[in-house]
């Protein structure tokens, strides 16, 4: 019943999928890992990414315009938050901050939901990506492809950013010992409203590039909020590396899973996440005492 | 003022459910939102004593919720099972079961990965109602046709079939729902929940299994929202799959810290105010679809500025008011330890030894290394039943790390320990103490929230009650023997004037004795004092060395300190750490002597 070309394109989505959620699951993990924040409102950010690349994209007609105006500005909007809201939450308890965040997160949504209305919106591919491209023996969506390659390109520049840079240096630092960091003379916090930003960014980064293959809706976060979970609990909360392994392996169940029966692709998922919790207790890639 | 008056809350409560339907209509509330408000109210108190009064917050809620739900409207359509509430409480039980695997999983981590694991697995539950279970729920279509309870009275059968005979049947399992939580927030786990929310390192240090605790109040937590899902779907006449949609869970701990979290009374008023506006927007204003935005936006700022919620923003006023009335009558300073009679005698530890005679501690070849750090090297240490121990050593030298070795809360790379003849090796805190050994914390590890009763409190509970313990409905105070324990240990530290005080009011000289109370309240054989004098004044070291002298009696001491006087003045034998390993060991007299520990401590004195 499962034939090759099919198995391997779903392979493909999987890659696709997984590559996507590594790039999401980056975002939470080096805002967790830094600021000790758990972010509930990531889910909201891809969603403001698709929204605010969409507005562009309608007075534009560029793509490309697109994604950088879904960029920056939900780069701008985590920026805004950690500097308005945020803050003031790193001295109170964690329940505090997952509450503070779970709210913003509701009014994000409800906010787009008022403006632009419960209908979902298309972005369409841009063009020369559009339609579909033979790969040996199979056909496959140009855009899933160039997607691949988009948002490893990101993965790569996130990478070069914090393995290859000052502020990076100063990010993973943070990550070990923050409070050090800030004795050591650098402004902790203004790398902090940056890290928020970057985080940020890269949410909304994902949710502009993914729009042309799902469409976009107010509440399309929320699914990608929880399986971005289930990713950085996989890979180790606070580890780049973690995330991006994560991000695959649970792009992959769920993508081979929906080959046989959609309903249990969360199951497979929520079964490789207990086998790491069982057997692995941090994640896999992840280390002891970042809770 | 509560235990005067035990049953007060609960009067209120039935006084208000009885009103409840002659006032609340004049405020435009419609029967049926009442009715929801109980609901969601009843699915809160559950919730309420995981979140406010453990700490544990859970987003997966809806999970157990659903399931209670689904098991007793598939009981009542597709199986016909005659009596509705046992169905009811059939579902319960199945959402206890679930509850219990659950968290099996989700509590082997806590804080933010505990979060995100319910998360996970409540959205498992939804795509596995809509999808593989769709035969037996009705998939996205949900369980029609729930049929309404009745109630056989011998001369005549009441129907529970309109608004108000409906809301009598919710009001009254409401108020048997508030009961049930009062009484296990006031019994002796409720008491051990709070101490795990404040501290959970010392709830296990002073031998509590924490997370067994955790797991109850996870059960707890299901089991209403299981019954809150049956009364939902009995409610209603149907059981909608929405039931198991994150927005429940989502809308449940919104509710929750409107209303105010740990106030058990904070979820029902928070899903009053949340009806009732959602009610308002789309009836009166006629704009649906913003309710929900200026909800979330209300929401964050009570978050932000009244962060205990408005039943507990009304608590901190009237506890203000009461603060300023007691303040008139408040006593002179507190007594000081020399006051307090200096023989108070607390009931002698209990001889747990079991004919064992022969040292109570032996550690052989105890190492630890971190990473490529080695804190202790090969260390050899024997303690007699008895004796009063004193170690010493440089900052640096591996005392901390030592005793947490000792105490089992790290284990060795290398070595094995014995407690009392017993390989406790690799045994887990909570059990080590609940065999005689414990010890006070250099930093101390109070429970901050409590009051300094309630700190003992928890940790005479571990000595009366054992390691774990299900006594749910039982009253705190009727533990036997705890009382007189608990006086005692503070009549001891000095400490029975500020009984009542909270933690964060003491001074650091009472927060000190109060640190070693916690752990003689446990009734240690053999006690470790992690730098007792610290950041001590003259006269509180001379107090807490009269202190020390006291509560030797029958059992075994061993202090680390770096005030030299005190050591040599206390200890009979005297352990010298230096570099990770024993440097030397003797009398007081022998240990001045040595020229290695002057050349350690004073750098090459002996060359001079």
């Amino acid at each position: 019943m499962v034939n090759w070309p099919t198995f391997i394109s779903q392979c493909f989505n999987g890659l696709v999928l997984g590559a996507l959620l590594a790039l999401i699951s980056s975002g939470l993990t080096i805002i967790y890992g830094t600021l000790g924040v758990l972010n509930l409102a990531h889910g909201a950010m891809f969603m403001l990414g698709g929204y605010a690349g969409w507005v562009a994209y309608t007075y534009t007609n560029s793509f490309i315009a697109a994604v950088i105006v879904g960029s920056l500005f939900v780069g701008l909007v985590g920026v805004v938050m950690e500097r308005a809201i945020i803050r003031y939450f790193y001295a109170r308890p964690h329940e505090d901050q997952l509450l503070v965040t779970f709210g913003l997160g509701i009014v994000f949504v409800e906010a787009v939901r008022f403006f632009f209305g419960s209908l979902s919106n298309i972005v369409p591919a841009p063009p020369g990506l559009g339609g579909i491209t033979p790969i040996g023996f199979m056909f496959y969506p140009t855009y899933r492809l160039a997607l691949l390659g988009i948002v490893a390109v990101a993965l790569l520049v996130l990478y070069f950013v914090l393995y290859r840079t000052r502020i990076g240096i100063i990010v993973r630092a943070g990550i070990e010992d923050s409070i050090m960091v800030d004795a050591l003379g650098i402004n902790v916090y203004r790398v902090f409203m940056v890290v928020f930003g970057i985080g940020a960014m890269a949410a909304g980064f994902a949710g502009i590039v993914n729009a042309p293959v799902v469409s976009i809706a107010p509440d399309v976060g929320e699914a990608i909020l929880v399986q971005t979970f289930v990713v950085v609990v996989i890979g180790g909360v606070g580890s780049f590396p973690g995330a991006v392994l994560g991000g695959l392996i649970a792009g992959e169940i769920i993508s081979i899973t929906s080959m046989f029966n959609p309903g249990y692709s969360y199951v497979m998922l929520f079964v490789a996440m207990t086998l790491v919790l069982v057997l692995r207790p941090y994640g896999l890639l992840g280390t002891a005492g970042r809770e | 003022m509560l235990r005067r008056r035990p049953f007060l809350i609960e009067a209120l409560t039935a006084i208000g459910l009885i009103a409840a339907p002659f006032v609340l209509p004049y405020l435009g509330f419609a029967p049926t939102t009442i009715n929801r408000i109980l609901v969601w109210g009843l699915f809160g108190l559950g919730f309420d004593i995981l979140f406010g009064f453990t700490g544990l917050l859970s987003f997966g809620q809806s999970a157990f919720y659903g399931t209670g739900g689904m098991v007793a409207a598939y009981l009542l359509t597709v199986v016909s099972f005659p009596h509705v509430m046992t169905a009811v409480l059939i579902g319960t039980l199945a959402a206890a079961a679930v509850g219990y695997l659950i968290g099996l999983i989700a509590l082997r981590r806590t804080g933010i990965y505990f979060a995100m694991i319910t998360v996970a697995i409540a959205e498992v539950f939804y795509f596995v109602e809509f999808n593989p279970l769709s035969r037996f729920t009705g998939g996205e279509n949900g369980l029609p046709g729930v049929p309404t309870p009745t109630l056989y009275l011998g001369f005549t059968t009441v129907q529970f079939n309109t608004d108000w005979s409906m809301y009598a049947l919710l009001a009254f399992w409401y108020f048997v729902g508030l009961v049930l939580a009062l009484r296990i927030v006031r019994s002796p786990v409720g008491a051990v929940l709070s101490a795990i929310r404040d501290n959970p390192l010392r709830a296990a240090a002073v031998g509590h299994n924490i997370h067994s605790y955790k797991l109850t109040a996870f059960v707890i937590a299901a089991a209403y929202a299981g019954f809150a899902g049956g009364l939902l779907g009995v409610m209603q006449g149907f059981m909608p799959p929405d039931a198991f949609t994150f927005d429940t869970s989502g809308q449940l701990v919104m509710q929750t810290a409107i209303g105010g979290a740990g106030t058990l009374f904070g979820p029902l008023v928070g899903a009053t105010v949340w009806l009732y506006l959602s009610d308002f927007f789309q009836t009166t204003l006629h704009i649906g679809a913003t309710w929900k935005l200026v909800l979330g936006i209300v929401f964050v700022l009570l978050v932000c500025f009244l962060r205990r919620g408005i039943v507990g923003g009304l608590q901190d006023l009237a506890a203000r008011f009461t603060a300023t009335a007691r303040e008139a009558v408040a006593p002179e300073e507190a007594p000081v330890l020399a006051d307090a009679a200096p023989d108070a005698e607390i009931d002698a530890p209990p001889h747990r030894r079991g004919g064992y005679s022969g040292p109570i501690l032996e550690a052989r070849g105890l190492s630890k290394s971190f990473g490529g750090i080695v804190a202790n090297r090969n260390i050899d240490f024997t303690v007699e039943d008895g004796e009063l121990r004193g170690i010493i050593g440089p900052n640096g030298a591996g005392k901390s790390t030592f005793f947490k070795m000792l105490t089992c809360e790290l284990p060795p790379t290398a070595g094995r320990i014995r407690f009392e003849g017993r390989d406790i090796t690799g045994m887990d805190i909570a059990a080590v103490c609940q065999l005689g050994l414990t010890k006070s914390y250099q930093v101390n590890q109070l429970f901050t929230r409590l009051t300094v009763r309630e700190n003992v409190v928890i940790a005479a509970l571990a000595e009366r009650r054992g390691i774990f313990s299900l006594d749910l409905l039982r009253r705190v105070d009727r533990v036997a023997g705890l009382d007189s324990q608990v006086a005692g240990t503070l009549a001891l530290v000095g400490l029975s004037a500020r009984a009542g005080t909270r933690v964060a009011e003491l001074a650091y000289g009472e927060k000190r004795r109060l640190e070693i109370a916690l752990a003689l309240a446990s009734s240690p054989s053999l006690l470790l004092l992690d730098e007792p004098l610290a950041g001590m004044s003259p006269r509180e070291r001379a107090e807490t060395v009269q202190l020390l002298k006291n509560i030797r009696r029958g059992r075994t001491l061993v202090v680390v300190d770096h005030d030299m006087d005190a050591v040599f003045g206390l200890a009979e034998r005297i352990t010298v750490l230096h570099e990770g390993a024993v440097l030397a060991e003797g009398t007081p007299a022998e240990i001045q002597a040595n020229s290695q520990v002057q050349e350690a401590y004073l750098g090459g004195v002996a060359a001079l």
